[in-house]
């Protein structure tokens, strides 16, 4: 059933969207802009359930291009060209899924809002560019994707453009992806060079036909991706704009910045894996830095009071997770736990944005409480989100993170100590996760008597079901969402795995026979797979729940049992926690090393020698000089006829005896017919 | 030749809108200066603008005309017309246009229209403006179709006498000294370029473009420099080297490169602003334009001797000048250095291109790729900066002459299309894939790359500052708490709307479709690097 699939409809509709929202939207009715906006996003996910429906019948992989190329030149050409493999489709599941149910909680979220036009035109916007990210034939499509849904996150983080701390906040995402791309653009330029192509198909049949080709210019590749991964899904040193891009709108939150666009890095590195499969080097470092991201995120998270900054350091751990899991090579768990990551965070933000609502926008930890009773859907459907990322069997994030830590442990390239990080992280994950859990929703209200705004006066109370029906969908799947992959030690059949196989099909084979730089050499990689039992990970299972289920102990033991214990804690350990509080005080390095020298260089050297010094003085010396010469020159232009004469006299001798003694040889009678004068 | 002279007919049909906009213009200000000073000039400005106007528009007209007439593909000068004009000097009237030139005809006969737009209320002697304005374009036409020294030369220095008058006279409060120095530091440019001519001339007995390039693709151009020019018996290359600097100097005042930019800021800011859209949207490009036709065809070999110190002055333009706007708070002038950057990248491609040594043919087709990406980035700067100096007009209407980023603020909210479209813009100078901007840009890094990595790599750095810059722009004008004095800040009108719009179009079109363009420009690129010799 290979006919056309028409995947380019399943972008075109988002992109109709924003055209009509963006250009008429002002002037039309709230219903009938989210009308628009919600249509615009249904038909690509019935689209995409009906290719996933006939999946099974489509030859592999499948392309679809334009007729005429995007750009053609003599040496290059590049294509408008969409594929489809079981990546893809996985993909667009969760775009289009999760997206449209983040449109339906939207519709009612921001009802009250000013722009609300804009603001579907935007997520109209940001959906368009994430499905060209993902369904992209070639390196430089999949660029427009990437740059695509930066803008889209720009235009959202700053939809409240008023605040300063939004607009702010906008343009430090943008920029800093920016530094991102610095990374994928020299890597694409790389690409070109060697491969003369930047279509996925031609880049990856060239691979596997030189299987000599171990690390060298592909682990420089390699590396330049990753950097590019590390700013759009927020790893180290490139995570800091994610915590900021808090200040949009929550359901902006939950699916631009925890369960899509953040993952685009992710899908970006296993959709060119093989290149990583060539450079042990390259995966070491993917994996170092999501393990290190992990941990480093989850401690900041620990302490933060802000309910959605809690869940955005929460994000930037799961995705070092995810990081973890594509440098151990493991890219179908990685994959997994991108998806059930997606149900749950997705969940947990719009869980949070309900909670938020309930309270008239309170987004402090320390002024809610006792919301159980107060918003009882949101509750349990948070209560799902926070078991499935805490790791509890049977929840949605168990069976994912398990797989990742699995591969951890058992790959040459992890080993012990990245395993130990993960599941200390786990730890930590569980934790903070009870902790907002517990803060939240139990023990009395500590808001501060709602004094400060009349129209919130009224008690907390639960969202309307246009809200509550996402809320609900995703706590089902992130109950039951990770049966998907449940592992065959565990007596399941491990559907996921099998299913995205073909698309990973050259994954392991080549690392286990690296010889290439790097492997050997490199201090965490044991360079032996550890043989694992199904019996070995039946216990480091156990082991995780066991570990997720102390982090609810000790969240339980802080926060609902002694609650004075953490002020305790805090004031004994006020040293320690206030590095926490103040997140390492990373982003105020990044300022002092970065971003200051670069304004103070701007401003004093450049601006203000050159500009004023060079340019405005070479400016002054130049209309001195030319007014100067003016003067001669006036003295020159006499109108005095005899003077005249003077200087054509005078200049005609001199040309005359420059032209006898100066220069030489020639005559001036043969210019013009002979040019050897000198 | 017997064709039609559909070139030397859109060179003077600029000329005589100019001449008909004096006479008649000063005719009707003459009389009404006499009697009622307050009616009359009205009448007599929008009569001078019509004018303008309708002509700059039938000269795009007849310029789509020869696009349409253009057969692509072909790296040919076509549309020639050749006629002796000054034979004992060897001179000829000869003109043709390949896709360089026709795609730099075409800018300008764009870049006109909307700078008279964006001049349409200006004040004061309007006639003479606007005659000066379709002045300086039959300057822009000759220049891009001239194929021989002389005859380029007098349109070259055409261009500057009318833009030395219009930011003289209408310029801003710093006009005095900002024209001078813009006069001064070209026509210091011009002299050195005259006097490097005038070297060649006298060892080649040529003035024409294409003769030279043959001779120097021949390898008979150093011969004839060391024979005929033996000057205090300096060795040959020598003094071809010191020909490459003359005419080097004149082309990195006008473009500019680093470090000759420094007359840039204060002309850009200081000229009226449907002059700034002139000086950066066409004049720039006479600079690149000349790199790329008469220098890079002729002095390859002194590029290749030259070339690490030109590639650091070109990194270095690319690099410090979105640094230097950083610390800029006019908009002019911050738009005037990141123009100054976007520059910077086509003379990087340049100089990269003429630097790397090898014959092989993908090293061939690489270089042609890369000044592809060269010329698409000379249109694509030209449409671009034109349309963010037309937004700075916008502004300045409104706000009596602010164009401080600190004046504003929130302007978002009472003036939403204005903010939607300039963005628009602001993104396409960044270089937003999907926009035109990022095309060339792209082109000419990845075909730098593989002949100078490292320049690339740094000049990406460049990429990076621009965008803060613009978007410090973006934030400090229009987002923000509504500044309260700017309440009333009208949003585009209509008809605004209505005129940026093809502008804007086009910036998709040449994002999405570039083949538009590079289909004309290939067969030039190709034709430029089999003609480069080392």
């Amino acid at each position: 059933m290979n006919g056309m699939l028409h995947l380019w409809l399943i972008a075109l509709f988002p992109l109709a969207g924003f055209a009509i929202n963006g250009m008429i939207g002002r002037r039309m009715p709230r219903a009938a802009v989210s009308a628009i906006a919600l249509l615009a996003t249904f038909v690509p996910l019935a689209l995409v359930t009906n290719i996933a429906l006939h999946f099974s019948q489509l030859t592999l992989p499948y392309v679809e291009k334009f007729a005429t190329p995007w750009i053609q030149t003599s040496a290059f050409h590049a294509e408008f060209a969409f594929s489809l493999d079981q990546l893809t489709l996985i993909m667009l599941g969760v775009v289009t899924g999760v997206g449209f149910l983040i449109h339906v909680y939207s519709v009612s979220y921001m009802a009250d809002e000013d722009g609300y036009w804009r603001f579907f035109a935007y997520l109209n916007l940001f959906m368009f560019f994430m499905s060209v990210l993902v369904l992209a034939e070639n390196f430089l499509l999949m660029f427009v994707g990437w740059e695509g849904v930066g803008l889209a996150s720009y235009l959202l983080i700053g939809f409240y453009y008023t605040r300063k701390s939004a607009a702010d906040a906008g343009k430090k995402a943008f920029i800093v992806n920016r530094i991102g791309d610095f990374g994928f653009l020299l890597a694409m330029f790389l690409l070109v060079a060697h491969f003369r192509s930047l279509s996925f198909a031609s880049v990856f049949s060239q691979i596997s036909s030189h299987p000599e080709w171990q690390g060298g210019f592909l682990t420089a590749i390699a590396l330049f991706l990753v950097l590019g991964a590390a700013g759009k899904s927020a790893q180290i040193p490139l995570y800091v704009w994610l915590p900021d891009a808090m200040e949009g709108p929550t359901p902006v939150s939950a699916l631009i910045h925890e369960a899509t666009m953040v993952t685009a890095g992710i899908y970006m590195i296993v959709r060119v894996h093989m290149i990583f499969d060539r450079s042990p080097l390259a995966l070491s470092v993917v994996a170092i830095i999501g393990a290190a991201t992990a941990l480093f995120a989850a401690t900041i998270g620990v302490v933060q009071t802000d309910i959605k900054r809690v869940l955005a350091y929460s994000t930037v751990s799961q995705l070092g997770y995810m990081f973890l899991g594509c440098g151990v090579a493991a890219y179908s768990a990685t994959i997994f736990h991108l998806v059930t990551h997606a149900f749950f965070k997705g969940l947990l933000f719009l869980a949070a944005g309900s909670v938020i609502h309930a309270l008239g926008g309170e987004q402090d930890l320390r002024q809610m409480g006792g919301l159980r009773r107060a918003t009882p859907i949101t509750f349990w459907t948070m209560t799902a989100g926070v078991f499935a990322i805490a790791g509890f069997f049977p929840f949605a994030g168990f069976f994912s993170k398990d797989a990742i830590l699995h591969e951890a442990f058992r790959s040459p390239n992890g080993g012990f100590l990245l395993w130990f990080i993960g599941i200390f992280t786990a730890f930590l994950t569980s934790f903070y996760m009870f902790r907002l859990w517990y803060l939240a929703f139990f023990g009395r209200s500590r808001a501060v008597a709602h004094t400060s705004s009349q129209a919130h006066a009224h008690a907390p109370h639960e969202s309307s079901w246009v809200m509550l029906a996402p809320l609900v969908i995703l706590a089902l799947l992130s109950v039951v969402g990770g049966w998907m992959g449940w592992p065959e030690a565990l007596r399941g059949s491990d559907w996921f795995g099998h299913f995205l196989a073909p698309a990973l099909n050259n994954a392991a084979p080549s690392l286990n026979s690296a010889q290439g730089e790097g492997a050997s050499g490199f201090i965490l990689s044991q360079r032996v797979v550890v043989e694992t039992s199904p019996h070995l990970e039946r216990v480091l299972s156990g082991l995780a729940v066991l570990i997720a289920a102390l982090g609810w102990f000790a969240a339980d033991t802080f926060y609902r049992r002694s609650p004075e214990l953490p002020i305790r804690l805090a004031t004994a350990f006020s040293g320690p926690r206030s590095i926490l509080v103040n997140k390492y005080w990373i982003d105020e390095i990044y300022h002092a090393v970065i971003v200051r020298p670069l304004l103070l260089t701007s401003r004093f050297v450049l601006g203000g020698a050159v500009e004023g010094a060079v340019v405005q003085g070479s400016g002054r010396a130049f209309s001195g000089a030319a007014n100067g010469l003016g003067a001669v020159l006036r003295r020159i232009q006499s109108g005095n006829i005899r003077s005249y004469a003077g200087w054509l006299a005078f200049g005609a001798a001199a040309m005359l005896l420059l032209s006898y003694f100066g220069f030489g040889t020639g005559t001036v009678s043969n210019w013009g017919t002979h040019f050897k004068i000198w | 030749m017997t064709t039609f002279p559909l070139l030397t007919l859109l060179t003077f049909l600029p000329l005589v809108g100019a001449l008909l906009i004096l006479v008649t213009g000063q005719a009707a200000s003459a009389s009404s200066d006499r009697l009622v000073r307050r009616d009359r000039p009205e009448r007599s400005h929008a009569h001078a603008r019509a004018l303008a106007m309708g002509f700059s528009l039938a000269a795009l007209l007849l310029t789509l005309g020869l696009w349409h007439a253009f057969r692509s593909g072909s790296g040919a000068m076509q549309f020639q017309e050749q006629h002796a004009w000054i034979p004992s000097l060897n001179i000829q009237y000869r003109l043709g246009v390949d896709g360089l030139g026709l795609l730099m005809v075409l800018l300008s006969a764009i870049v006109v229209p909307i700078a008279i737009a964006a001049s349409w209320r200006v004040k004061g002697r309007v006639p003479l403006y606007f005659s000066l304005v379709l002045l300086l374009q039959a300057g822009l036409f000759g220049t891009f179709t001239a194929l021989n020294f002389f005859h380029w030369f007098l349109f070259w220095e055409l261009s500057l006498i009318p833009a030395f008058f219009l930011i003289r006279l209408w310029g801003g409060a710093q006009r005095a000294s900002a024209a001078t120095q813009f006069f001064v530091y070209t026509m210091v440019g011009s002299v050195a370029l005259l006097l490097a001519f005038l070297g060649l001339f006298l060892a080649t007995g040529s003035f024409d473009f294409i003769d030279l390039a043959a001779l120097a693709h021949n390898g008979q151009l150093l011969p004839a420099i060391t024979q005929n020019l033996g000057w205090h018996g300096m060795a040959g290359d020598r003094v071809a080297l010191i020909l490459f600097f003359a005419a080097l100097l004149g082309f990195a005042v006008k473009v500019p490169m680093m470090p000759f930019h420094t007359w840039l800021p204060a002309a850009y800011a200081e000229a009226p602003t449907g002059t700034t859209i002139l000086l950066t949207g066409a004049m720039s490009k006479m600079g690149v334009y000349g790199f790329l036709r008469i220098l890079l065809p002729i002095f390859s070999q002194q590029i290749l001797w030259m070339r690490k110190p030109l590639l650091v002055l070109a990194v270095a333009t690319i690099v410090f000048s979105p640094w230097a706007a950083f610390a800029q708070k006019d908009l002019k002038r911050i738009f005037a250095y990141s123009s100054v950057n976007h520059l910077g990248y086509c003379l990087l491609g340049i100089f990269a291109v003429a630097g790397s040594s090898g014959d092989s043919p993908m090293l061939l087709t690489q270089r042609a790729a890369a000044l592809d990406g060269v010329i698409l980035q000379m249109f694509n700067h030209g449409l671009t900066a034109s349309v963010l100096f037309w937004f700075v007009a916008l502004i300045e209407k409104r706000s009596n002459g602010l164009r401080g980023i600190n004046d504003f603020g929130g302007l978002r909210k009472v003036a939403p299309v204005f903010c939607g479209l300039m963005g628009i813009a602001l993104f396409s100078s960044l270089g937003l894939p999907g926009l035109n901007g990022f095309i060339g840009e792209f082109l000419i890094l990845k075909g730098v790359f593989p002949l100078a990595p490292w320049a690339t790599a740094i000049s990406l750095f460049g990429l990076l500052v621009t965008a803060i810059v613009l978007l410090t722009v973006l934030q400090r004008v229009f987002s923000g708490p509504l500044n309260p004095r700017w309440s009333g800040f009208a949003d585009l009108t209509l008809r605004e709307t209505v005129v940026l719009a093809p502008a804007i179009a086009l910036m998709f079109l040449l994002g999405l479709y570039p083949q538009v363009v590079l289909g004309v420009i290939n067969g030039t690129a190709l034709a430029v690097t089999a003609q480069l010799k080392f």
